[in-house]
């Protein structure tokens, strides 16, 4: 069953050059655009499964794995990919609706579906690959498409907004690309699994710098504390579906490589402090940003930030306790996030605003979208029975579990901001919904397109909270396998030295020196 | 063993670039970015022709005496000097539609954390609602004044 790992890549990569030749035919594209995604989530699923047994590993071209580029789908990697697939499905429906009733303008179809495509084939390169340098080729790919969709139609303000999250994304970049001709100095080799077996043998310093770098440059992706300044600026100028997306994915794109190196490349968890602090600092000031704002989206990005705290709190504590529950935080934060952007989106389109002074009276004019919001604005404040509340227990109970005075710091840190996001969501709901608006609205009908996606993702996210037993289950198998390193290693690198692709049977010393 | 002492002469070209390329960076206008961008690229470009070890040797298998050279980080350099040339293509077009729209490519701040901000240092409210202001003297003249709205109708 090994050639499923590779579709989640090339399936829209295709669909996206169709999507592109059949730009005349915008009822094509959207069938192609559909179809190409629900094939993805198929195969993703499939994936969930299969990797339960041990990771699938692709040597693509059939060259073996240290030289030949090579795709792995663990169970991280299948996990993220099967939620990134379910939420990116469920925004393009959204999108397709929105066109529909909206202008070319807001959505030009013809350039939309082709980007969008190939930003899902980024996410899931970057996912599924088994080597530096092709996740640097993944990162590049959706953040190729990620430009093109945060300056759709050119206007302004997203212009603008456009300019300073591309530079400081091509910063990261050349950031990563650094790191990984520094890594490749040192090592000889880009293979992931090669430089698990490498890397412990080089000199400690040299190690703790190529760490730092490989952190800083996920970091920004990912937008931790001191390198988040960038991404409230610029996500909520975008169309909604592609915020949504944007804010849903892109930045566990950064956690996710953040794990994986963490992980796999960098076990014994020397930054551990720092990130700790780095994780109570992004928490606390992000959510004290969310509590200042007027402007609903500004105010989600804000929580967006705040909440990426939690998942490098759970990575920070490296024990699995604290991985696995950093997996379903981000798995549940991936649902949530994108759900309530896309709520936004329709409170946008029922009240006229995005600004809370002047948005009001939701919940009398439309009760659907008060119910839309209310529940993932719940579960992402954390209220008990959802899943956001499961996710933050599962990480205090491993902060206390580890027991040093930090993670009591940054188990009341979490509570804190917890309780903080909850204030902000609330004061969102009484004045979106609860307020006496300053103008009476003429009644909108809300599409039905644009509400089943969302209820879809509402649901999605309720779905985690019954199978949470299950699914921490999942995690907590992710998180053993990804602790003993052994069982991704020995996947790509059956015999310690190659993988199992044709050129193994060239010269046997080839591709070892360095 | 293979001598891995780097070439000293590119060490200080890539120290250069970066310099340069950081310099740049850190300017308003988009264009000067966009070379920023460019010259650290390829500084990180360099970078990988270095991590490949001296030049010099013979880069097919079999010509030649020693050891090929390593054809990996050509291989890494060359996608990253394709990737780098698409977005720098991006970026100009980024520029010259900043330039459409406002006649100059310069990043502009975005002004609503300063407005929140500035709003926090003249102790002002963001907004005024019906809950803000009271219209009697005091609380108990307030509360004497509140009706619940069922009792309206019949007063």
């Amino acid at each position: 069953m090994n050639w499923v790992v590779p579709l989640p890549v090339v399936i829209p990569l295709f669909a996206a050059g169709l999507a592109l030749a059949l730009y005349r035919r915008p009822n094509v594209q959207r069938l192609v655009s559909v179809s190409a995604l629900s094939l993805v989530l198929a195969a993703s699923i499939t994936l969930l499964v299969l990797a339960d047994e041990g990771p699938l590993v692709v040597e693509v071209g059939d060259w073996a794995a240290p030289v030949g580029i090579n795709l792995v789908a663990d169970r991280l990697s299948s996990l993220m990919l099967t939620i990134s697939a379910a939420v990116t499905l469920c925004v393009l429906l959204y999108s397709l609706a929105q066109g529909q009733q909206d202008d070319e303008e807001s959505a030009p179809v013809s350039i939309y579906h082709p980007t969008y495509l190939v930003l899902t084939a980024g996410v899931a390169n970057a996912f599924l690959s088994g080597d530096l340098f092709n996740i640097y080729v993944g990162f590049e790919i959706l953040l190729a498409a990620s430009y093109v969709l945060i300056t759709l139609g050119g206007s302004g303000d997203r212009i603008r907004a456009g300019t300073v999250y591309i530079v400081v994304a091509l910063l990261s970049s050349v950031l990563f690309l650094v790191a990984i001709a520094m890594i490749y100095a040192a090592c000889g080799t880009v293979n992931l699994a090669q430089l698990a077996l490498r890397l412990p043998e080089i000199d400690p310093g040299v190690r703790l710098v190529l760490q730092v770098m490989l952190l800083l440059a996920f970091a920004i992706k990912a937008a931790v504390f001191p390198l988040s300044a960038w991404l409230p600026d610029s996500y909520p100028t975008a169309p909604a579906p592609v915020t949504a997306v944007f804010a849903g994915l892109l930045t566990k794109v950064g956690v996710y490589a953040i794990i994986r190196t963490q992980t796999l490349l960098f076990p014994g968890g020397q930054l551990d402090d720092v990130l700790m602090w780095a994780a109570l600092a992004t928490m606390v000031i992000g959510i004290l940003g969310a509590v200042a704002q007027d402007d609903i989206k500004r105010l989600l990005s804000f929580t967006l930030v705040s909440h990426i705290g939690y998942m490098v709190f759970g990575i920070a504590l490296s024990t699995q306790a604290g991985y696995s529950a950093s997996i379903y935080y981000v798995v549940h934060h991936i649902t949530v996030q994108t759900a309530l952007f896309l709520v936004v989106g329709l409170v946008e389109r029922a009240g006229g605003s995005t600004s809370l002074t002047r948005l009001g009276g939701l919940a009398k004019a439309a009760p659907v979208l008060a119910i839309l919001f209310f529940v993932p604005a719940m579960n992402l404040a954390g209220i008990p029975p959802l899943s956001g509340f499961l996710g933050k227990v599962g990480l205090l109970e491993a902060g206390v579990q580890q027991g040093t005075p930090l993670t009591y710091i940054l188990v009341a840190g979490g509570v804190v901001t917890s309780l903080l996001t909850l204030y902000a969501l609330v004061k969102a709901w009484n004045k979106a919904f609860w307020q006496t608006p300053s103008e009476v609205r003429p009644p909108v009908r809300l599409p039905f397109g644009m509400v089943a996606p969302t209820a879809a993702l509402v649901g999605v996210g309720l779905l985690l909270t019954f199978a949470a037993g299950p699914l921490y289950g999942y995690t907590d198998r992710a998180a053993a396998s990804l602790q003993a390193r052994t069982p991704y290693v020995d996947a790509v690198l059956p015999d310690g030295h190659r993988g199992e692709g044709k050129s193994a049977d060239a010269s046997p010393d080839e591709g070892s020196h360095g | 063993m293979i001598d891995m002492s780097p070439n000293l002469v590119l060490v200080v070209t890539i120290g250069v670039l970066f310099a340069a390329g950081v310099y740049l960076l850190l300017e308003r206008s988009l264009s000067r970015v966009l070379i920023g961008v460019i010259l650290v690229g390829n500084g990180a470009n360099l970078l990988f022709l270095v991590a490949g070890g001296a030049a010099g040797r013979p880069p097919i298998v079999g010509s030649g005496q020693g050891p090929m050279s390593d054809p990996l980080p050509q291989a890494m350099v060359l996608t990253a000097i394709v990737i780098t040339l698409g977005m720098t293509a991006f970026l100009l077009a980024l520029a010259y539609r900043s330039w459409q729209l406002n006649r100059h490519d310069e990043v502009q701040d975005d002004v609503e954390d300063r407005r929140i901000a500035r709003l926090a240092g003249r102790d002002e409210r963001a907004t005024t609602d019906s809950d803000t202001e009271g219209f009697g003297e005091s609380l108990d003249d307030e509360a004497a004044e509140a009706r619940d709205e069922a009792d309206r109708g019949s007063a």
